[in-house]
Formats: C-alpha cells, structure tokens, sequence
C-alpha cells in the first residue's frame, strides 16, 4: 500500500505529564459542551410544551438544533483538530446538497 | 506492522487513528462516507416534511395527535441518546490515554444507553400501531416510520459494531490497528446522535406544533 | 505468499480472479463484465431500430418493446458505460498518481462483486417472468401499476449495483487525496485523476438520493407502503425529484471521466501541453457543482411553477460556461501541436462537433418554454445519444485503446481500429441526427410503432440503417480485440512513446506492487518532464529501495455480494412465495456474517522484501 511513515517516538516523563494534562483539560470541555448540549435540548422542549406560538418557536428550535450540531461535530466528533479540512468540506457540501432538496421538497413538489 | 509494536502509555501516539496510512485512510474514507449519509437523510427529511398529515381521505392522524402526549418518552429518548455520546467521547480518552479497561468500560455505558434508547423506540413503534398508526396505513406513516426507522436501524448498525469490536478485542488489548476500529465507531455513535437532534426537532418538536 | 507461479490450473486461476483486491484485475474485471453489458445493450439497441425500421411493424409486441426500450437504457448506464469507466479508473488512477494500490484494495473488490451481481440481478428478470418496462427512469406512476415482476428486479438489482458504485466512489475519493507520490500536488495531478476525482463526489452525493428512491419503490411495491399513492396521501413527484436529483449528477458522473480521458489524449498526441490547465480543472469542479443544481430541468412540464422553472432555466444554462471552456482549451491544445492522428485521437477529434452539437440542443431544452415543445419528443433521444454515444462512448472506445497497451501489454491493431472509428461514427450521426428533425416533426420517444405517411418513414429507415454501421463498428472491434489476444505481441513501455504521465513511465508488464519505489513527481507531465531532461529509466525516486506492503487476497467480497444477492429474490417474492422471507433473511445473515468474520480476522496483509526486488528486473518475478 504506499508509503508508510509509521515510526514510534517514545515521549518523556515530561512531555508525557503534559500531554495527559492537555487531554484531561480537554475531557474537561468536553463535559462542559455536553452540560450546553442538555440545556438546549431542555430549552427546545421546554419552549413546545409551554405552548406558545409555532411562528416564534420554531425557527428558535431550529437555530437550537444548529448550535448543538456544531457543538457535536465541533468538539465531539474533532472536527476543530487539525485534518479535517476535507472532512469538512465533504460534510458541509452534503449538507449544503441536502438543504437545497429539503427547500425544493416544501416549495415544488407539485400536488 | 503495527500489531508488532507492544505500546506503554509513552510510546502511544498522539493520534492513533492517523498513526498510518490505513488509518489515515480509513478516517478520511469514514467522513467521505458521513457526508454521504448526510445527504440520504436530508432525502429522507424532506420526504417526510413532504408527505407527514398527508394520508387517505378522512384519516385523523396528524403530527399533533400522534406526538404530544408522548413527548416526555422523546425526551427521555434524547437524554439517553445525548448521555451516550457523551460516554463514548469518555472512552476515545482513555483510549488516547491507552487505557484499555476505562475505553471498553465506557464503551460498554454507551452500548447501555443505546440500548435503553432503543427499547423506547420499539415502544413508541408498537404503540403506534396499536392505535392503528401501522407502516402501510398512509404515506404519513410509511414516511414517518421509514425516517425515524433508519435511524433505528443505524442505532441497531452501531450497537452491533461496537459490541462486536469489544468482544473482539477483549483479550487483544489496545493497538494502533483496532484503536482505529474504536475511533470510527465512535464517529459514527455520534453521526448518530446528529440525525437524532433533527429528528427530534423537526419530527416531534415541530410536529407537536403543527 | 504472492509470487506466482508461471503455471497453474484453471481452478486456481479463477480463485485468483475471484479473491483479487488487485486494481489492475479489478480494472480488467470491470472492463470485461462491462463490455459484456455494453453488447447485451447494444443487442437491445438493434431490436429497438429493427421494430421502427418501417411503420406499422409488428416485428417486436408493443410490451416486449417497452421491456427493451427500459433495459437498453438501463443496462447501458449503469451496467455498461460507468463500469467501464471504472476499469479505466482503477487501471490508470493508481498508476497517475504514484499509489501501490488503492487506499481500500477489500472494498475495490467489494464494489465490482456488487456491481456484478447486482447487473446479473436484473438482467435474470428476462429469464424470470418478464423485464421493467416502465422506461429507465421508472416514473412512479407508471412503475407502481406494472404488472409482473419487471420493476422490482429494476428497484432491487439497481439497489445492490448502487451500493457497489457508491463504495467505489468513497474509494477513489480516499486514494486521490491520501495516496498521492511525493510532489503529486494538486495542481500536478493529470486530468483524467481530477475528473474521476469530481465524479466520485458526484456519486458520493448523488447514490444516496437514488438508494433512497429505490427503497421507497421497493417499500410501495413489496411492502406496502404508500410513498407514491395518492389515494393514499403518497405523491409520484417525490420520485421524479429523487430519481432526477441522482439523474442528473449522473450524466456528469459519465462525461466528466470521458473529459478527463480527452485530456488525456489530446495532449498525448498533440505533443503539447494541455492547454489552460488551471483552468480545466476549475471547469471540471464548477460542472461537478453545478451538476447538481440543475435537476429540476428534466421536470419543466410537471408544472413547478415559473419560479422553479426560470431558476433551474438559468442553472442550466451556466453549465454551458465551463463545458465551453474545455472545448476551446481543447482546439488550442491541437494548435500548433505536432500531431499524430492515431486511433485515440481520432475518436477524440471526431468527439468535438459531436459532443457540441449535443451541448447546443441541451441549451435549447434548458429554455423552459422551448421545452415545452420538445419534451418526449425524438429531439429528446437525439440530444442525449449525441452527449452520451458522441461523448461518452467515444472516450470508451477512445480509452480501450489508448489504455489497452498499458492493460495487457499489447496494441490494438491501429488499420482496424480506424475502420471501427470511421464505421461507428458515420453510423452514430446517421442514426440519431435524422432525429432531431423527427423530434421537431412530432414523432414522441417510447412509442412501439408508428402510422406511416406522416413524413416520418424515410427518416426512420435511415436511423435504422446508421444503426446497421455502428453494429459493424462494434463487430470489428471485437475482431480486432481477438486478433491482438491471439497475435500476443508485447507492446512494451511507453509504446504510444509520447505519454506524459506517470503510468507510461512504468515497465510492462506492471508489477503487481505498481512501483518498486514510490516516484517523486517534479511537475506537471512529470514523465515528459524525465524524458526531455533524458533520463532514461522515466521516474526519479523519493525513497531508497524498502520491503513493500501488501493487501492479502479475500473471498469475503464475493460472498458478501451473493449474499445480497440471494436477500434479493427474498424480497423480490416476498408476499407472493411462501419462502420469500427465509430467504430474505438467510441472504442478508450471509451478508451480515461474512462483514463479521471480516472484522473479526486480523488482516494486516504482508510484506515483500526488498532482496526478493533486488532479483528481479523490470518487474518480472
């Protein structure tokens, strides 16, 4: 298969101290991404059940849904590591995509 | 190869899920195949948004009547599904901390909570039909099961890989080769929990709106 | 482990077909099952212009010709015309950009056993009750009240071979951007790698929305779903989007592969740079992108509204923009060049008016209400054989021989293949530019027959007889096929002795690790670049001599692909056949079981040593 650059690189006691330091900080955001995520889940339902009007509610829980998608493949799914520029464009291309067939399914499909 | 290299906590790389070609590979290959995924759910989504209330004539069901009284169930779904994105995030750090016993200890919290939301979901699915609701009974319904069916049938898809990777490599131990196999999973446990977000926004969240 | 030996049985040679995750056999199984469909299509295609020879014929039933009609057209695009591009693409990619393999050899293989079956699949529907007749695009009202069997062995064989396209795009997509030898930038790769490039994303966003269509047309028909009733709530346009928002990008996925091997060609044997080459690949993007805006023009006369309409009018139309682009950068790619007028670049040179005479009526139809009038008329079929045969077709045959020496190590016989050239494209333009005038004249596509003395038996008789010269285009091609197999010649390296590009730098035959040591790519043309600069082996090096990495071979493709296959008649006969549903399910746990035991397997591949390199010269083992 090609050309395979593997090589193991033990780290010191020093580097290492850090390197698990810099992780477990990042564990550390991790949950604070997922005590947002739970808030804005509750938002969202909490704003349905209290019944008020649909043409305010649901571009709100829309805008919700956008940010704790962000929020999912931003930092649980890495996408703000670096190598993930084509990963990114991949993903933003099939959702651009699938927007435009979503916006032509309410619109032009002809009854 | 990378099976050859017996690891300590040291010499465990940064990323072991680039560490090589192959998993270079497979990480692109496995994003390339989300974006994918992407668009067969926007086709699904806007199917449904087309055909949902619609239905033969004089049919009662609607999105309202169907999912208000539910919504608490949906909410519970969420929280599980959200918990278990969590707990996987928990095991790709131990396994970046070459933690073998914490990554399969958090895997297996993830598979829990998948499975405590699938069994709410086969609940709703019955209680739905038992009112009458059933896959053939209108085009609102073969849209509305057929969409939040896949996703099911995606959460069934992740279950069984992840837990086939954890009895796999239950005597293996942790190497570069199946930390790549545990990361993809991971990736695709929180695809999962991405389509659940608009499902739950757009289906039952809008659909109890009307 | 790999070195083969020089004599071996018939069974061990097939296992060896059958277990390879070898680009090159792949490619050659892609080439030799596509050729087979390209000829069973080509069968449909002569009982087509037999039946419209004279008015009033009764040489076909008006259903049989409805069935041949629906699989000429689906067996040519998806059976005949995109695997054979993807043989080019798994024997060339690889080989253009410095890559031992591709990125995933198990899913290559995956992808074609898929394909395979999948093409085997519906083609049985001829053996099994009766084919689809509800035309290539299957428009759901007309597919849900097919009576027989024909339209689930369309939905479900076009559900197995999709999938295999769709891994197989996911793959060249991987191998393109990790693969790449050392200074193979972006901007270096050849233009038959940035065009396959392009389509597999196409195909990476378009197959969804197809698999999508086909498990609603399987659901309605063999489960009982309601997607497409309307006495049931369900809507038919939902399937004309679906099959349109994959329809379209499909066209592309088809012409920009053929683009790329254009490139290929004019450069080649212009002796010159290809012309504006920045600019090539941004039209290549920019119609990939396009591509997929456009959709909504095959549906003009549902009636979207002047809304819907004026807007996928105007997309439409850009297109023209960047297609206008390679045209000219290709005139000025022969300008002034040194030409050589070998076979390939015949059929290149006869490409240019063809292909743009296609373009021109597309931007006729792309005006809405000028659509209006032309809709499902013969100008129709006009239009897209002139962009499919005069452009696709013409980059396979083009492509068979330009890339056969480089496949088999021998060439095609140049005198033959100039009299297919001259024999299929004077039948090509006898057969379908009368059509226009009979589209303008009235004469509505799909139809059995038709009453004579409307004007219309003159120009169908010469259509069918341009049909007769292109079947003997064919027939010597295929004579000329056997007599260079037989003859056995090799042909050498570099035997076009003006190609440009890595994969004419390589020694024949390729070894099977491709290069013995990964190249370094100095530029554009980096091959032209060696050969001006006189080095005689063609490659610089990026790396010392080491032990290659290997792919083992597997079984697990083919059975996962069986398996598919047998879930198929279980759905197929589910509801009809008490057996259906155990075999769906005895099917599908074969697929499931065989992903398992692929997971579970360690499967690190192997190595080859570099002693055992050292031995041999120039790849012989």
């Amino acid at each position: 298969m090609g050309h395979d650059t593997h090589v193991v690189v033990a780290k010191n006691k020093t580097q290492y101290e850090y390197a698990r330091r810099k992780r477990s900080h990042h564990m550390q955001m991790q949950v604070v991404t997922f005590a947002i995520m739970i808030f804005l889940t509750f938002i969202a339902f909490a704003t349905v059940a209290a019944g008020m009007s649909a043409f305010y509610v649901a571009p709100v829980i829309l805008l919700l849904a956008a940010v704790q998608v962000v929020l999912q493949l931003y930092y649980f799914m890495h996408m703000s590591d670096k190598g993930h520029n084509m990963a990114a464009f991949f993903l933003y291309s099939g959702a651009l995509f699938g927007f435009t067939f979503i916006i032509t399914f309410l619109t032009i499909v002809w009854w | 190869m990378a099976e050859e290299i017996k690891y300590t906590p040291q010499t465990w790389p940064e990323h072991p899920e680039t560490a090589n070609l192959e998993g270079k590979n497979k990480f692109l290959g496995f994003w390339l195949f989300l974006g994918g995924e992407t668009v067969l759910f926007a086709s699904l989504f806007a199917t449904y948004l087309a055909l949902k209330d619609k239905g033969p004539e004089g049919m009662t069901f609607t999105t309202q009547s169907l999912f208000s009284e539910g919504l608490p169930l949906v909410f519970l779904m969420t929280m599980l599904l959200l918990t278990s994105s969590l707990t996987s995030v928990y095991a790709m750090y131990h396994m970046k901390n070459f933690n073998f016993r914490g990554m399969q200890t958090w895997m297996a919290i993830t598979v829990l909570l998948g499975l405590g939301f699938l069994a709410l979901e086969i609940y709703e699915f019955y209680h739905y039909v038992h009112i009458g609701f059933y896959f053939s009974q209108s085009a609102f319904s073969s849209a509305f099961f057929t969409l939040v069916g896949t996703h099911g049938l995606h959460v069934v898809i992740g279950l069984g890989w992840i837990i086939l990777l954890m009895l796999r490599n239950a005597k293996r131990g942790l190497s570069v080769y199946n930390a790549q196999k545990y990361y993809t999973a991971s990736l695709y446990w929180h695809f999962i929990d991405v389509v659940w977000v608009f499902i739950f926004t757009v289906v039952y969240l809008m659909g109890v709106m009307g | 482990m790999s070195a083969i030996a020089q004599k071996k049985g018939f069974g061990s040679v097939l296992w060896d077909w059958l277990t390879t995750v070898d680009h090159k056999k792949i490619a050659i199984l892609y080439l030799a099952s596509g050729g087979f469909f390209f000829i069973v299509g080509g069968i449909e295609a002569m009982l087509i212009r037999i039946q419209l020879a004279v008015p009033g014929n009764d040489f076909l039933s008006a259903g049989l010709y409805n069935e041949i009609l629906t699989m000429h057209g689906t067996t040519m695009i998806f059976l005949a015309a995109m695997p054979i591009l993807f043989g080019y693409m798994n024997a060339v990619v690889p080989l253009q950009i410095g890559a031992r393999d591709v990125a995933f050899p198990f899913l290559n293989s995956l992808g074609f056993w898929l394909f395979f079956f999948g093409g085997i699949f519906l083609n049985l529907s001829w053996f099994m009750g009766g084919a689809p007749d509800a035309g290539w695009t299957s428009y759901a009202s007309l597919s849900l009240y097919s009576p027989g069997n024909g339209i689930d062995f369309y939905a479900l064989g076009l559900q197995v071979s999709g999938a295999g396209t769709y891994i197989a795009g996911i793959n060249f997509l991987v191998t393109i951007i990790n693969m790449r030898a050392p200074g193979m930038t972006y901007m270096r790769m050849p233009l038959f790698t940035w065009t396959t490039f392009v389509a597999s994303a196409l195909i990476l966003f378009a197959f969804p929305p197809l698999t999508i269509g086909l498990f609603f047309l399987i659901f309605d028909r063999m489960f009982g779903a309601n997607f497409f009733d309307h006495t049931m709530g369900g809507n038919t346009i939902i399937w004309e989007h679906l099959f349109w928002i994959f329809g379209h990008p499909e066209v592309y996925i088809l012409i920009l592969p053929a683009f790329g091997i254009f490139s290929e060609i004019f450069a080649i044997f212009s002796r010159k740079r290809l012309f504006g080459y920045s600019a090539m690949v941004f039209a290549t993007v920019l119609i990939g992108f396009l591509g997929f805006m456009v959709w909504a023009h095959h549906m003009f006369t549902v009636g979207l509204g002047p809304t819907a309409n004026a807007i996928f009018a105007v997309a439409t139309m850009a297109i023209a923009v960047p297609t206008g682009v390679k045209i000219f950068n290709w005139l000025l790619t022969i300008w002034g060049g040194s030409i050589k007028v070998t076979t390939p670049m015949l059929y290149a040179l006869g490409f240019i008016p063809s292909f743009v005479a296609g373009g021109v009526t597309g931007v006729m139809q792309a005006a809405a209400p000028l659509d209006y009038q032309l809709h499902d008329s013969y100008f129709i079929v006009a239009h897209f054989h002139y962009v499919i045969v005069g452009g696709v077709v013409l980059a396979i045959l083009a492509g068979l021989h330009l890339y056969w020496p480089l496949m088999f190590n021998q060439m095609l016989d140049e005198k033959l293949g100039k009299i297919t050239f001259w024999l299929f494209f004077f039948g090509f333009h006898a057969t379908f530019f009368i059509q226009h005038f009979l589209g303008l004249m009235g004469m509505p596509r799909r139809v059995f027959t038709f009453v004579g003395d409307q004007g219309w038996d003159a120009f169908n008789a010469i259509s069918s007889g341009g049909a007769v010269f292109m079947a003997l285009g064919v027939i010597v091609l295929v004579v000329n096929i056997v007599k260079t197999v037989v003859q056995n010649k090799p042909a050498g390296t570099d035997p076009w002795e003006d190609g440009r590009t890595l994969e004419w730098a390589i020694p024949q035959p390729v070894p099977f690790y491709n290069f013995k040591r990964t190249p370094l790519v100095r530029g554009l043309d980096t091959f032209w670049i060696e050969k001006q600069e006189g080095n005689k082996e063609g490659m610089t090096y990026a790396e010392p001599l080491s032990d290659i990495h290997m792919p083992n071979n597997s079984f697990i493709p083919f059975v996962m692909s069986l398996g598919l296959f047998i879930a198929s008649f279980g759905a197929l006969y589910n509801g009809e056949k008490t057996w259906a549903v155990p075999v769906l399910v005895i099917g599908l746990a074969i697929t499931v079981i065989s992903m398992g035991v692929r997971s579970w397997k360690d499967d690190h591949g192997y190595h080859i040593h570099k002693e055992d390199l050292m031995d041999d010269k120039g790849g012989k083992y």
